[in-house]
């Protein structure tokens, strides 16, 4: 199974004839043994991501109800269909108003908490676990919880109970989009979710921060508390804060579990993914059109991550050698 | 990150005991808070249905219903048992096989000069861009012509192949001592020997970080096997628990219970693993 160095494996080296034999020997073996690591994972991903995208990109043209080997080319139809569908934009707004609440409430609450636990010093291991034990929850045990039993919409739910205690009347909290309170239940789930994960990377960078920032901040005569944690901490946070920002977007964007799960029989409070879910997979099993969206959403993602890779610096500077 | 930094012991002696208490007040409010879903899975799955839907909430069962724990699994319109089974066989699968392909994948790319390599690289840099979940109508398209729907083949093979996961080899292998590489060299191992031999055992570590990362992500999908498990009998317990959750009759200790069953086996990771879990979060959630 070795593949030792003097083995001569006829390489594709055509450009260096003049090399010397062991050397090219060498070449050679080293790129059996690249191939050999490499191969699974390479056909793999050409196999499930390649051909999938590339197939959606075919399908995108053609009238293809029931079927994924179409004949009839429909040019851009599909899309000018998707596009025009105003389920999907609206799932765009849905998604815009997502992202807009929670992203930045997420980052609050998880820059909060780790600056909690970071400046705990009994029970911290305690206390971050308890953050971060709703990790193990999925999104689909969460939306149970939420829907059958925190926000339950009659009065044994545990959100009207407390609300009764005041005198409050029950809030139907999934079943009526009028007020939106929805979302109040959309964003607290994903909330509870993800903060504990988003906390632990601003630990990570908060222990990060040199202790001498703060202890020449003091000579300075800085007061402890909101100043070195805006001209100190803050800022020394960029670089973690920015990435997770942009995780949190890419998160938001493919939102599909809560949403699937809690607004099931509703028409309302739809992103992208649902909605490509109840277009290509729903009644009318339309991969054309289907496929039409995820090109749109897949072009669009690309837009947000290129974007992200221009602030983080993402696949540049080190290279393999 | 586990022992308390001297930073924090200097600032809490100086801000005083006031301060510190309101620290620990702060801290445990917001922890009772995240701790009250757990409450409600616990309270609900070992209640009966009266107790739970009845005028005057009850905070804890007076009789626990111990015979709760088995319901699920006795119930007649959803195969409980099956799911949770599925669920185990695609995620035990689903870690093995992704472990196996990225490494592998990522090792090469970090280690073994290659001509063509950054080319290579930069196909799979690429599909970092597009999300899986994106683009899970080709992948659906895909797998059922296939007739991959409704197997395990279908719920597991299309998962493995993550750009993500082999990036993160390679980054992690850049870093790895290349002295131990060349000491298996000088005892005669090729790539393939010095690989199993020297650097997986001394990898362990971040396989394991990897591991419990991936397996989570894989007991918690949802979308892809919504997607796949057309059938019941190749649902998976998350695909189980939704549709309890559009059933005409809802029986709620039982779905509590099945919900605590459920999220059971990633308590057990997160007791034991969390270590690696953390770790591997803050070494790879972001690079620097």
């Amino acid at each position: 199974m070795s593949t030792t160095t003097t083995r001569t494996v006829p390489g594709p080296a055509p450009a260096e004839p003049a090399k010397a034999r062991p050397r090219r020997g060498l070449r050679g073996s080293r790129t059996v043994a690249f191939w050999l690591f490499a191969a699974p994972f390479l056909i793999g991903l050409t196999v499930f991501v390649y051909v999938p995208i590339g197939w959606s990109l075919y399908l995108s043209f053609f009238e293809a109800r029931f079927t994924v080997t179409p004949s009839d080319f429909v040019g851009l139809d599909n899309y000018r269909q998707i596009l025009s569908d105003t389920h999907f934009t609206g799932s765009l707004v849905t998604f815009t108003v997502f992202a807009a609440f929670i992203v930045p409430t997420t980052w609050a609450l998880s820059l909060g908490l780790a600056l909690l636990v970071n400046r705990l010093r009994f029970m911290r291991a305690f206390y971050r676990s308890v953050f971060f034990l709703p990790t193990a929850c999925s999104y689909v045990a969460a939306s149970l919880v939420w829907k059958m039993s925190l926000f339950n919409g009659v009065r044994f739910g545990l959100a009207n109970t407390v609300l009764g205690l005041f005198g409050v009347d029950n809030i139907a909290w999934l079943a009526n989009p009028d007020p939106p309170w929805y979302w109040l239940v959309i964003i607290t789930a994903r909330l509870w979710l993800q903060s504990g994960f988003y906390m632990i990377l601003f630990l990570a960078a908060l222990q990060n921060i040199p202790q001498e920032l703060y202890e020449a901040a003091a000579i300075d005569g800085a007061k402890r508390g909101w100043q070195t944690f805006r001209y100190i901490t803050l800022p020394q946070l960029r670089a973690t804060s920015t990435a997770v920002v942009l995780l949190l977007l890419v998160a938001a964007y493919q939102a599909f579990d809560e949403f699937f799960n809690l607004l099931s029989k509703t028409t309302w409070g739809r992103p992208p993914l649902v909605e490509l879910y109840y277009t290509a997979l729903g009644q009318d099993q339309n991969y054309g059109k289907g496929s039409a969206g995820a090109v749109v959403l897949t072009v669009l993602i690309c837009v947000v991550t290129l974007f992200q890779g221009r602030i983080m610096g993402f696949g540049r500077g080190e290279e393999s050698k | 990150m586990t022992t308390t930094a001297p930073e924090t012991g200097k600032r809490a002696r100086r801000g005083g005991v006031m301060s510190s208490a309101g620290l620990y007040l702060a801290t445990s409010v917001a922890a009772l808070l995240f701790l009250v879903p757990f409450y409600l899975i616990v309270r609900n799955a070992l209640s009966t249905d009266p107790e739970i839907t009845g005028e005057n909430w009850k905070f804890f069962p007076v009789d626990i219903q111990w015979g709760n724990l088995t319901e699920p699994f006795d119930d007649p319109t959803v195969d409980f048992g099956r799911s949770m089974w599925n669920s185990l066989v695609v995620g035990v699968l689903h870690t093995a096989g992704t472990l196996f392909v990225c490494s592998l994948a990522g090792y090469a790319l970090a280690r073994i000069p290659y001509r063509h390599a950054d080319k290579v690289f930069y196909a799979v840099l690429v599909t970092l861009m597009v999300p899986a979940a994106v683009t899970f109508v080709p992948s659906f398209v895909l797998v059922s012509s296939l007739g991959w729907v409704d197997s395990y083949r279908g719920l597991i093979v299309p998962g493995l192949f993550s750009g993500f996961t082999c990036f993160l080899f390679r980054q992690y292998f850049l870093g790895f001592p290349r002295e131990l590489e060349e000491a298996a060299r000088v005892d005669g191992l090729g790539y393939w020997g010095a690989y199993w031999r020297v650097v997986v055992p001394n990898s362990l570590n971040f396989f394991a970080a990897i591991a419990t990362i991936t397996f989570i992500n894989g007991w918690n999908a949802f979308l892809w096997p919504l997607v796949i498990g057309q059938d019941p009998s190749a649902w998976t317990v998350q695909v189980a628990l939704s549709s309890y959750m559009t059933n005409q009759t809802v029986n709620y200790h039982l779905i509590f219970m099945a919900t605590a069953i459920s999220i059971l086996p990633l308590l057990f990771v997160f007791l034991f693993l969390q270590r690696w879990l953390v770790q591997g979060i803050a070494q790879t959630g972001i690079k620097g």
